[in-house]
């Protein structure tokens, strides 16, 4: 990493990607969305782990089971 | 850490997914359309074949989501005089092709003049400054890619550095596709990556005007799958939201510190997208106070000099804005295969690899599996 530069890796292919509008300071090891060779978001490692939740909530099954239909209302209401 | 990556690919994870959005089509009981309004959505739909995933009666549209795609007649043709008065233009790979009134930047560059591709805009940047040519951005792409051009124009580039500006905006034309006559599409599935910039919010007042529910979903095969999954669920339960499946990258209120450079630097205006219509706000020009930067402003550019000619004969044929626009697909377009193929392309569509017939050139559109077992 350097001030406003970061290598990157994708799949194995390193690329040097630009820190201007990323939305939070980067460090190394972070995973990045890269756009155009600009990185517009650093992806905290939480929030991966919660979109996978959020894909199990939506195998759980139906409405007619009554969690699952909180969960969902939950996740409506951050949306 | 390394293989979280994978897991939005997991097949297993996949079939589960497919396997819901089936039930819930059927549970629905009738044919349904919804609309992506992003070429990445479309390439990773088609590159690993979740089209033969979905069930028969879900329609997933491709709406005008290739910037490219979209760029009008008269902005490649500016790019084309900019460049025949020896400025050295910079732009993606995939303009390259896009039909102008009389030439495309191939043709021109196959007369000499100065074409270099790029990947992203700092590299215009960095080649203005190896020289004292003259360097063009010719700069296409939706907000998210606007944002990154705004960067590089805050980033005090050198004297003989400037931009001309196709950059679109996509929220105003879903109001367009929204309100066509006819239209069947019952909801949006939304692009991660414009949403990370813009947020969720922007969305919320086009759920409450057209009552159709907007999906954010990302790019990898299960985000795709997870997206239809959320929005068929919201078709089927009659309540119109929107909804974020993208969490790890788009929050509510977007990428803040990127919105503030993205319109400090353009202004939304309106004016015509290539096959679909004239869409109020749809176009992002620069302000004023970058008139130093803007190559509308530095190079004359006249062009009545290009009216006299007649479009090519086989234009006339091309379904290009029908596909856009989500009425029709490729295999509806008599061209398409045929006088139409990526060497030869008739249409934006065939010409970028966001558009809709591109794509489906390279990978098979709708594999029917049932036809071929």
């Amino acid at each position: 990493m350097r001030e406003f530069t970061a290598t990157v890796d994708f799949w194995g292919v390193r690329k040097d990607v630009r820190l201007d509008i990323v939305d939070e300071p980067v460090a190394p090891g972070d995973y990045i969305l890269n756009h155009v060779g600009f990185a517009i978001r650093r992806i905290p490692p939480e929030s991966v782990a919660e979109t996978l939740a959020l894909y199990e909530t939506l195998l759980e099954g139906d409405d007619t089971d009554l969690m699952t239909g909180d969960v969902r209302a939950e996740i409506a209401g951050t949306s | 850490m390394n293989d979280i990556p994978l897991q939005f690919r997991d097949p297993n994870l996949a079939r589960s997914l497919a396997a819901t959005l089936a039930r819930l089509v059927g549970d629905l009981g009738r044919p349904a359309a919804v609309m992506h309004v992003c070429g990445s959505h479309e390439q990773a739909i088609a590159k690993f074949g979740l089209r033969s995933l979905f069930p028969k009666a879900l329609d997933v549209i491709m709406g005008p989501g290739c910037p490219v795609c979209v760029t009008d007649v008269p902005e490649v043709d500016e790019g084309v005089l900019i460049a025949a008065q020896g400025a050295r233009i910079a732009t993606f790979g995939d303009m390259l092709k896009v039909p102008g009134t009389v030439r495309s930047l191939a043709d021109a560059q196959a007369l000499g003049a100065k074409i270099d591709i790029i990947y992203s805009p700092k590299q215009a940047v960095d080649l203005a400054r190896k020289t004292t040519e003259e360097v063009v951005l010719f700069a296409t792409g939706f907000e998210t890619t606007a944002v990154a051009t705004a960067a590089v124009i805050l980033d005090n580039p050198p004297p003989n550095f400037s931009v001309l500006s196709a950059h679109k905006y996509i929220p105003p034309v879903m109001e367009i596709v929204a309100e066509m006559p006819g239209s069947r599409i019952e909801g949006f599935l939304a692009a991660g990556h414009a949403a990370t910039i813009t947020g969720s919010a922007v969305f919320e007042e086009f759920v409450e005007r057209h009552g159709v529910p907007v999906v954010i979903a990302g790019f990898e095969p299960n985000d795709i799958l997870a997206g239809l999954v959320e929005l068929v669920e919201l078709i089927r339960a009659g309540t119109p939201r929107v909804v974020n499946m993208f969490p790890r990258c788009v929050t509510r209120e977007g990428n803040l510190a990127a919105q503030q450079q993205l319109w400090r630097v353009f202004r939304s205006t309106g004016g015509r997208w290539r096959g679909i219509a004239h869409v109020p706000n749809g176009n992002l020009r620069l302000r004023d106070e970058f008139a130093h930067v803007d190559a509308r402003r530095r190079f004359p550019i006249d062009l009545s000099s290009l009216w006299d000619y007649a479009p090519p004969a086989l234009a006339g044929q091309c379904i290009c804005g029908d596909i856009m626009a989500g009425i029709r697909n490729p295999r509806d377009c008599r061209l398409f295969n045929r006088e139409c193929v990526p060497e030869n392309p008739v249409g934006a569509c065939m010409v970028s690899n966001e558009g809709t017939c591109k794509i489906w050139h390279l990978y098979g559109g709708v594999p029917d599996l049932e036809a071929s077992a």
